[in-house]
């Protein structure tokens, strides 16, 4: 007889949850892509926390059965290291868009890379703002015309998978959401990697961004592949891969186990194991501090 | 000419950033500590590391006397330009100690030339042990303790430093007992015995003993003054009590990440000033949203934005009231002294988490940085009951129930699965667009329902005098101490105090007592009257007067005692 928990989690939610996205829309992929990682990695529901921003792919927690916190416009990051911080038994992902995790949130990716707490943080990169109706992106490419840029962009776009790496993020990998079967993989490298973990993934936005499509992606990618002796853990080497743009590498570009995570840098799990929910208030420690005083 | 040291003696040291006053009072206000004295001591500084003017007033007494006074007995200038600075607060009576200045009256100057005197021991860095000795020879406290004291204080230094500095104390205590001798200065003053146990701290580590007692184990925060003690505190000895600490690189991110470790079960707790509250308001709206505890103390300083960085004010209830877009429930708390930072920072993290709200804890720079006795019994670390529940499967974050609140578990606990958002939500979490059904029921919650509570739960004001008096005088926060020794020093049976130590919300029988008093007068530290424009508005009547100092100044026993006296 199979136990409820050696069953493999469906992660399905009930029927009756409406779905936001358009037809044809690239989160689907990324959807059915990061349930089966999770199914792969025999991981149950109770187990695991998904948190996002605002945005169209921020809405993903709402359709997979987790636990989540789906909180504001840009700031899935420290409300991840802070669910890690306090409970490292959880596995938490971030799942939000581009305009959450490089725009509006684009301080605290810098922060929590350097910070480095065990997360995994995937963003559906479809170059585009989805919800709010299709202004530019930080990912938007040059010269692309929208409702608030009328002459086209200016800015440079943001290049994630090099800021990445320039601050030594243990795993800094590019997915496309059109190639379910490499993502999963990636995906399920990036959950187990310990330390911070950034999967960015092409993604399709199928209604305002009529450029960036999925055929317009398989052209303008190649998979790193093992064609050659490329040293992922090299960071120099990694660098020059993440700026080639004029087709993008796709694969696992840097992965390295050099650095300590936060959750051990903190030094309150070395001894404990505990999350701190299941922590009893030390007050002897506390009152012998007070009575030190004088 | 003969002086006398009365009992309730001010002692003030005032010269550069840098020039020692931080160590003279240090040696000082420890020493007499522990010989019994009451000592109560607030600084005042300018926002510079090196230069500028400041000051330390050091108040001594046989009695417990916790406010600023404003008159000098002594004044100790470690810079000559000191006296300018604080020549305002000079009395017939000064005794003038340090760099002669002709001006002042020179029969009550005893002249010592700390630096000199230091630097024929070897440095002048021992100046400082050379002034506190001669203050300490001046009120006759016999030298053995005191060197004693410097022992023990610069033990890591070594034995050459430790040497040195006793010399430089016992040259100065020489000249001081000296001085009192040949000018006839007599010093009466009884002492406590049980003064010498007590704790000698300052506000901002009441907050933060009142945070280890309320059972917080996680902090975020981001510097800035005068809120940063409290970061610095947690991160002092937050691994031997168990908190998680860390110095977030924005507001944003602090106040967001403590959210983060607050869902998954954490306690816990943001410091900040004005300007990073600020910055944090959309975290809290999500605060109470998600339904996710949360305290944020804030260190007040005057504003608007960087304003008077190190200078003290009430500025910020307005902002607390208000801050957070959307219709939700919180409560604000503004402790008075020590004992009461100390209960009531713990109760906010309790309030927080018993009630899934944003809670705050509201004090101010002059608050922070005052130095106090107080008994250690006062002061005690109970365990606290953690409000969270084990899930099961069909586990729901946002039940509807009775009371209003939902039964709330973190992620990992139990079979269920917990799930919070901050756009609207059904009861289990999930996105709703539901307007007449879901929306209604959690402003319900979270609105309606939990303000009858949080009223009901408010605590009572403190009341100093009898509460049927004529007069209300109504301070809030840091005023407390010397609101009722200005009210003390006006002796009229009919002129009580009332001192809100939570100012939001109120419960009904405060409401009432304020709307029945025939005559109301507020004192706080700001332009308009925050204060008193939110208790027209809950107690439904006019205050009749209002003492407002926004200058980024305190306000002093006598000045208060003055301004109270025009209004009655
Ligand atoms: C503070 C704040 N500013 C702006 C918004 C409006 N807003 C919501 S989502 C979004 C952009 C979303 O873009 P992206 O993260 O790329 O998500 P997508 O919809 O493309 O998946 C914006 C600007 C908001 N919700 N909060
Ligand atoms: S707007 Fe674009 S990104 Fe959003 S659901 Fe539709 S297709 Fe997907
Ligand atoms: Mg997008």
């Amino acid at each position: 007889m199979v136990t409820a928990s050696q069953q493999k989690e469906d992660f399905n939610v009930p029927p009756e949850v409406d779905n936001q996205w358009c037809p044809g829309c690239g989160n689907f992929p990324i959807l059915q892509t990061l349930k089966k990682s999770l199914q792969d990695l025999d991981l149950r529901s109770q187990e695991i926390t998904l948190v996002s921003g605002i945005g169209q792919a921020a809405k993903l927690p709402q359709y997979l059965k987790t636990n989540y916190f789906n909180g504001l416009h840009g700031r899935a990051l420290p409300v991840a290291t802070g669910i890690k911080a306090a409970n490292p038994e959880q596995t938490v992902i971030v799942t939000s868009g581009d305009g959450d995790v490089y725009g509006e949130g684009g301080n605290h990716l810098i922060h929590t890379i350097r910070r480095n707490p065990n997360i995994t943080v995937i963003v559906h990169d479809n170059m585009i703002y989805g919800l709010t109706k299709g202004q530019a992106a930080p990912t938007t490419q040059e010269g692309m015309v929208t409702p608030t840029q009328p002459e086209g962009v200016i800015d440079e776009p943001i290049n994630p998978v090099a800021l990445a790496i320039s601050l030594d993020a243990p795993f800094v990998a590019r997915a496309n959401a059109g190639d379910p079967k490499e993502t999963q993989e990636i995906l399920k490298e990036a959950i187990n990697h310990s330390g911070f973990s950034l999967v960015d993934i092409f993604q399709p936005c199928v209604v305002f961004n009529k450029v960036n499509t999925y055929q317009w992606f398989k052209e303008h990618t190649y998979y790193i592949g093992d064609e050659y002796d490329y040293d992922v853990s090299n960071r120099a080497e990694a660098f020059a891969k993440a700026v080639e743009e004029d087709k993008f590498p796709l694969g696992v570009i840097y992965a390295h186990d050099r650095r300590k995570t936060f959750e051990d840098a903190i030094g309150m799990y070395a001894v404990d194991k505990r999350p701190l929910y299941k922590r009893e208030m030390n007050c002897s420690v506390r009152s012998a501090l007070l009575a030190s005083q004088k | 000419m003969s002086q006398h040291i009365k009992d309730d003696f001010s002692i003030v040291i005032a010269g550069q950033a840098g020039q020692g006053i931080q160590s003279v009072s240090h040696i000082l206000t420890h020493v007499l500590k522990l010989e019994g004295y009451h000592v109560f001591a607030t600084k005042e500084y300018m926002s510079r590391v090196r230069g500028g003017m400041n000051s330390t007033t050091i108040r001594v007494s046989s009695k417990k006397r916790d406010a600023y006074q404003s008159k000098v007995d002594l004044f100790v200038p470690l810079d000559p330009n000191a006296y300018e600075h604080s020549k305002k607060r000079f009395t017939d009576e000064t005794m003038f100690l340090g760099f002669k200045k002709e001006d002042f009256c020179s029969d009550c100057i005893m002249e010592v030339d700390f630096i000199n005197i230091a630097q024929a021991i070897g440095n002048r860095v021992f100046a400082n042990a050379v002034a506190a000795g001669a203050i300490l020879g001046l009120m006759g406290v016999a030298i053995e303790q005191p060197k004693e004291y410097l022992r023990q204080f610069f033990v890591k230094k070594g034995e050459d430093i430790i040497k040195k500095n006793q010399e430089a104390l016992e040259k100065g205590h020489k000249m001081g007992e000296h001085f009192a001798f040949s000018h006839d200065v007599t010093c009466s003053f009884e002492t406590d015995e049980d003064v010498k146990d007590d704790l000698f701290i300052s506000g901002i580590d009441a907050v933060g003993f009142g945070a280890l007692a309320g059972g917080v184990d996680f902090c975020s925060s981001y510097p800035m003054s005068p809120s940063t003690g409290l970061l610095t505190f947690l991160a002092q000895h937050g691994r031997e009590c168990g908190v998680v600490v860390e110095q977030a690189t924005d507001e944003i991110g602090a106040i967001n990440m403590t959210l983060g470790a607050s869902y998954a079960g954490a306690r816990g707790i943001v410091t900040t000033a004005g300007g990073g509250f600020a910055l944090m308001c959309e975290a809290l709206s999500l605060s109470a949203m998600t339904e996710t505890p949360i305290t944020i103390h804030i260190a007040q300083r005057p504003g608007p934005a960087t304003g008077l960085p190190t200078k003290t004010a009430q500025e910020d209830l307005d902002l607390v009231l208000h801050a957070g877009h959307g219709e939700f429930m919180r409560a604000i708390y503004a402790p008075g002294t020590p004992v009461e930072a100390y209960e009531i920072t713990a109760h906010a993290l309790d309030t927080a988490d018993k009630y899934q709200i944003p809670t705050f804890v509201l004090i101010d720079q002059y608050f922070v940085d005052a130095l106090y006795t107080i008994d250690k019994e006062e002061f005690k670390i109970l365990p606290h009951k953690k409000h969270i529940v084990e899930s099961d499967r069909e586990y729901k974050r946002y039940a509807l129930t009775d009371d209003g609140l939902s039964p709330r578990s973190v992620p990992g606990y139990g079979e269920g699965l917990v799930c919070v958002d901050s756009d609207e939500h059904d009861e289990y979490g999930r996105i709703t667009e539901d307007v007449d059904g879901f929306r209604m029921q959690m402003m319900e919650k979270r609105l309606f329902k939990r303000k009858e509570l949080l009223e009901k739960d408010a605590l009572d004001p403190e009341i100093v005098g009898k509460k049927s008096a004529n007069t209300l005088v109504v301070c809030w926060g840091s005023n407390r101490n010397v609101v009722d020794e200005a009210v003390e020093n006006i002796d009229d049976k009919e002129v009580s105090v009332v001192h809100f130590v939570q100012v939001f919300p109120m419960n009904k029988k405060t409401k009432k007592m304020i709307k029945d008093t025939k005559k109301v007068v507020v004192v706080e530290n700001n332009a308009t009257g925050q204060f008193a424009n939110l208790l027209q508005k809950e107690c439904d009547r006019k205050i009749d007067k209002r003492i407002l100092k926004w200058n980024g100044e305190l306000y002093s026993v006598e000045e208060l005692t003055e301004k109270i006296k025009d209004v009655l």
